[in-house]
């Protein structure tokens, strides 16, 4: 009896896969294939630009970070993979795609177009536009002699449950990372015990946090700088009560992270995996940043027109080489051990 | 020919769990113990088994009171409730999460994660439930009232045996719901194993620590799987009292009589609580957020392809769900067991691990249906399954075999009682089996990510991509859309199993 079901349900599947619209129809092998892990909101129309300048086809496949390199990795394994390159939202991803061997080494033209603190050793990566860590303040709850000016006055007890962060997020693991680069293991673990001991707030993201802030729910935030610019500039800067403070200086919290981009070993596609590297380098890219997503351009002589950025120039920030910062795994295991993660 | 195409589906239903086998176990055996026994795992187990048990009980409650109330009761406008009380399943759990914690903050933790869950999912109690009340014999609760026993313990006495295979069914369905959701707990900031699954990905880019968590929610998965049998095998036999022929009539209403006040206060509640809050923050983005100018072509673009790649999905999950649920309703045995067992098994793990278990399986074999259509709606045959099991294995269950046994006897051949007497009867669960795995794939967002056809994207991926970056108001219309495509699905789930099982369970 199951089976005349069976048989109607087949021919069912069968119909309506032909009658609809094949959605299915692209992956034409002549196609740059981006996976990017910065978001499609964000980047969108830059990657169409990028499409007419480098004059190929270009199919870009959107995702997490994270996920899009632990994609990468599987299919890497099988020696199957459609990607040419991989845009990525954070250093983090890129490194453990870089230490699995899974990056080409870019041309030195690129290379050199960025400040060295910008790009891996090895030159299989390079920054594409920056973003600087920020403390976010409820402005009616603390006044600005009151921020703390380093990351060991947020364990002063006045700030007891007072300070949200985003445990899962990535932009927290680099800061504890950048944290464990330059105070040492044994800093870092004691920074991280008190911090705990102070009952921090935890949040899913960045936003979640801007948004509990300018809420009044916690008075300060541990974000990246853009997200306070992108919210400003939906609602209005002056309808907010949350502001940015910079800390500066050789601190953790004045670190200054980057989105990059690197190429993927064994492509078919060298030249257009090159210019579309070399594009995003590009002005006219990051004008673009600069504007757009309120991320600092890594290249000399962009301003934003846009944003009323302070210049990357002009925020001190410690002097740790990025690629460390994909020295994730000791970070998690340190979180897990102090019971932060 | 059934247990063939069954055990092939059941090592399909298998693939993720060999996969995170595989992968558990590739640095050795001593890093999946260090993993297994460090405080912090059990302390993730403890988590999410506490809070599968709590949303689990609650939705047991709230489910069957909620079909006793719209089957049973003369609650006033019971019909309307009827249908509005299965939307819930419409409101994917991350909206659900986000709209409670942006309306009210201080939910975050066990709160609003038990909160949220129990909202989204009482439906999976509710509708078995709905279901097993109109077929059920209203014969027995008439001898029981006519032995002296009040309308409340004739409820508890009767009642809730005859519907308790119903409505654990649909307890399993919830437990392992709450077991692989990632939504509504990392919103509520609540730690379980699945967020551990995700910062493991995320964080370290180690799959050992998420792949060994996997395994114990698998193991999780197999244990509440098998105590739901067990409780099921003891209750099935009750309420198959009736001896020899007769029809069963549709049970009256009961008067609620005192208890209608609260029992109403109760529903509207429930509802606004359910559905109100969603919508009111939805339509409080959409007036609010700046960025809310929505491109209509993209938004009609990604409600075609949602509805192409869940119908798909759930056209050939109920496909692969047919030879298992006949198998375990006219077959049961062993092997019966053992498919069923295999089926469910995977339905706890969190979207990513399937996700990245059939990116394994795409690359290697299937490569050149990997990122096409076919591999997507492939997994959502893998990932929803169970839920189509479920609800077809009833329904073959409920068309009486004796129905058929006439036919052939009355000279029909095999081929006109299939045509004429099963099909029929078992239609109308088959097509509620489709609507459930539908709205379930329309709502599925990790494995969708990975495995879509690149550059394509549906609501869910489309409301990932602007809340991801922050851009609320322009989420809210694909949030609107993508409840709105996933409840009409609902409705016809509501309308197929309160209708068919009501004219057709009496000819037991």
């Amino acid at each position: 009896m199951t089976r005349t079901i069976f048989r109607r349900l087949v021919a069912a599947t069968l119909a309506a896969s032909m009658l609809l619209p094949g959605l299915s129809a692209c992956g034409s092998s002549d196609a740059l294939v981006i996976y990017s892990g910065r978001n499609e909101a964000l980047v969108g129309p830059l990657l169409a630009d990028l499409k007419k300048e480098i004059g190929t086809e270009v199919e870009v496949r959107y995702g997490g970070s994270a996920e899009l390199a632990a994609q990468l990795r599987e299919e890497g394994e099988a020696g199957n993979t459609d990607a040419d390159v991989f845009y990525s939202q954070d250093a983090g991803a890129l490194g453990a795609l870089s230490e699995a061997g899974m990056l080409e080494k870019l041309p030195k033209s690129d290379l050199d177009e960025v400040e060295k603190r910008f790009q891996a050793d090895d030159g299989t990566w390079v920054g594409t536009s920056a973003r600087a860590r920020v403390v976010a303040y409820d402005s009616e709850k603390v006044s600005a002699k009151e921020l703390p000016s380093d990351v060991d006055e947020l364990l002063d007890p006045k700030w007891k449950g007072k300070v949200g962060y985003a445990p899962t997020n990535g932009s927290w693991q680099a800061f504890v990372t950048a944290l464990r680069v330059l105070k040492g293991e044994d800093g870092a673990k004691k920074w991280l015990t008190e911090f705990k001991a102070n009952e921090p707030q935890s949040y899913e993201n960045n936003v979640a946090i801007l948004d509990a802030v300018n809420d009044g729910q916690v008075p300060l935030g541990l974000i990246n700088h853009y997200y306070f610019f992108r919210k400003a500039k939906e609602v209005g800067a002056d309808k907010l009560r949350v502001k940015l403070h910079y800390v500066g200086g050789d601190d953790p919290l004045a670190l200054v992270n980057v989105a990059g981009v690197g190429v993927l070993k064994g492509t078919d596609k060298q030249e257009a995996a090159r210019k579309a590297v070399a594009f995003l380098l590009s002005k006219r890219a990051q004008q673009y940043f600069a504007d757009e997503t309120a991320e600092y351009p890594v290249r000399d002589g962009v301003k934003s027109t846009e944003h009323d950025l302070p210049k990357l120039s002009g925020i001190q920030s410690p002097d740790i080489d990025l690629t460390k910062l994909s020295s994730l795994e000791q970070t998690l295991k340190l979180l897990q051990e102090v019971g932060l993660s | 020919m059934i247990s063939a195409s069954a055990i092939a589906v059941g090592i399909v239903a298998l693939l993720p769990l060999g996969y995170l086998v595989l992968r558990a176990f590739e640095r050795g055996t001593g890093v999946v113990r260090q993993f297994l026994v460090r405080e912090h795992t059990l302390d993730l187990v403890l988590r999410s088994v506490g809070l599968t048990v709590a949303v689990t009980l609650t939705c047991l409650v709230i489910g069957v009171l909620t079909a006793w109330l719209v089957v049973r009761s003369d609650l006033p406008g019971r019909r309307w409730f009827g249908v509005l009380f299965t939307l819930p399943l419409a409101v994917p759990s991350y909206v659900a999460g986000f709209t409670w914690i942006s309306e009210l903050p201080g939910l975050a933790g066990f709160s609003g994660a038990y909160l949220v869950l129990t909202l989204v999912s009482y439906p999976y109690v509710l509708l078995p439930v709905m279901a097993a009340l109109r077929a059920g014999d209203p014969a027995l609760e008439e001898v029981s009232r006519s032995l002296g026993k009040g309308s409340v313990s004739t409820f508890f006495l009767v009642t809730l045996r005859q519907i308790r295979p119903a409505a654990l069914a649909g307890a399993l369905l919830v437990a392992l719901y709450v077991l692989s959701d990632f939504g509504a707990v990392s919103l509520m900031r609540y730690d379980a194993l699945t967020t551990a699954i995700y910062t493991s990905y995320r964080a370290s880019f180690d799959r050992t620590p998420a792949a060994v968590l996997g395994c114990v929610l698998v193991l999780l998965a197999v244990v509440i799987t098998i105590g739901e049998r067990r409780a099921r095998g003891i209750a099935a036999n009750f309420g198959q009292a009736r001896v020899g022929g007769g029809t069963a009539r549709t049970a009256g209403a009961t008067p609620l009589g005192a208890a209608r006040p609260p029992a109403l206060i109760g529903s509207v509640a429930l509802l606004l609580a359910a559905l109100g809050v969603p919508v009111y923050s939805l339509v409080r983005w959409l007036v609010t957020g700046a960025s809310a100018g929505v491109d209509p072509s993209r938004l009609v673009v990604a409600t075609l392809t949602t509805v192409q790649v869940a119908g798909l999905g759930a056209l050939l999950t109920v496909l692969f769900a047919l030879p298992v649920a006949a198998l375990a309703a006219r077959h049961p045995g062993p092997l019966a067991r053992r498919v069923e067992l295999a089926s469910f098994a995977g339905h706890a793990l969190p979207g990513i691990t399937v996700g990245l278990a059939l990116v394994f399986l795409g690359v290697r074999v299937l490569y050149p249906l990997y990122q096409e259509t076919p591999m997507l709606v492939f997994g959502y045959a893998v990932l929803f399954l169970p839920l189509a099991v479920g609800v077809v294995r009833n329904a073959i269950a409920a068309a009486p075999v004796r129905l058929e046994e006439v036919s052939r006897s009355l000279g029909a051949g095999r081929m006109a009682t299939r045509v004429r007497v099963t099909i029929p009867l078992a239609a109308p669960g088959v097509a509620a089996g489709i609507a459930l795995v539908f709205l379930t794939c329309a709502k599925e967002l990790p494995a969708t990510l990975m495995l879509r056809p690149t550059g394509s994207n549906t609501l869910a991926t489309e409301l990932w991509t602007m809340t991801d970056a922050g851009m609320y108001g322009a989420a809210a219309p694909y949030a609107v859309v993508l409840i709105v495509v996933a409840a009409i699905p609902s409705l016809v789930l509501g309308n197929a199993l309160r209708g068919s099982q009501g004219d057709n369970g009496g000819a037991r």
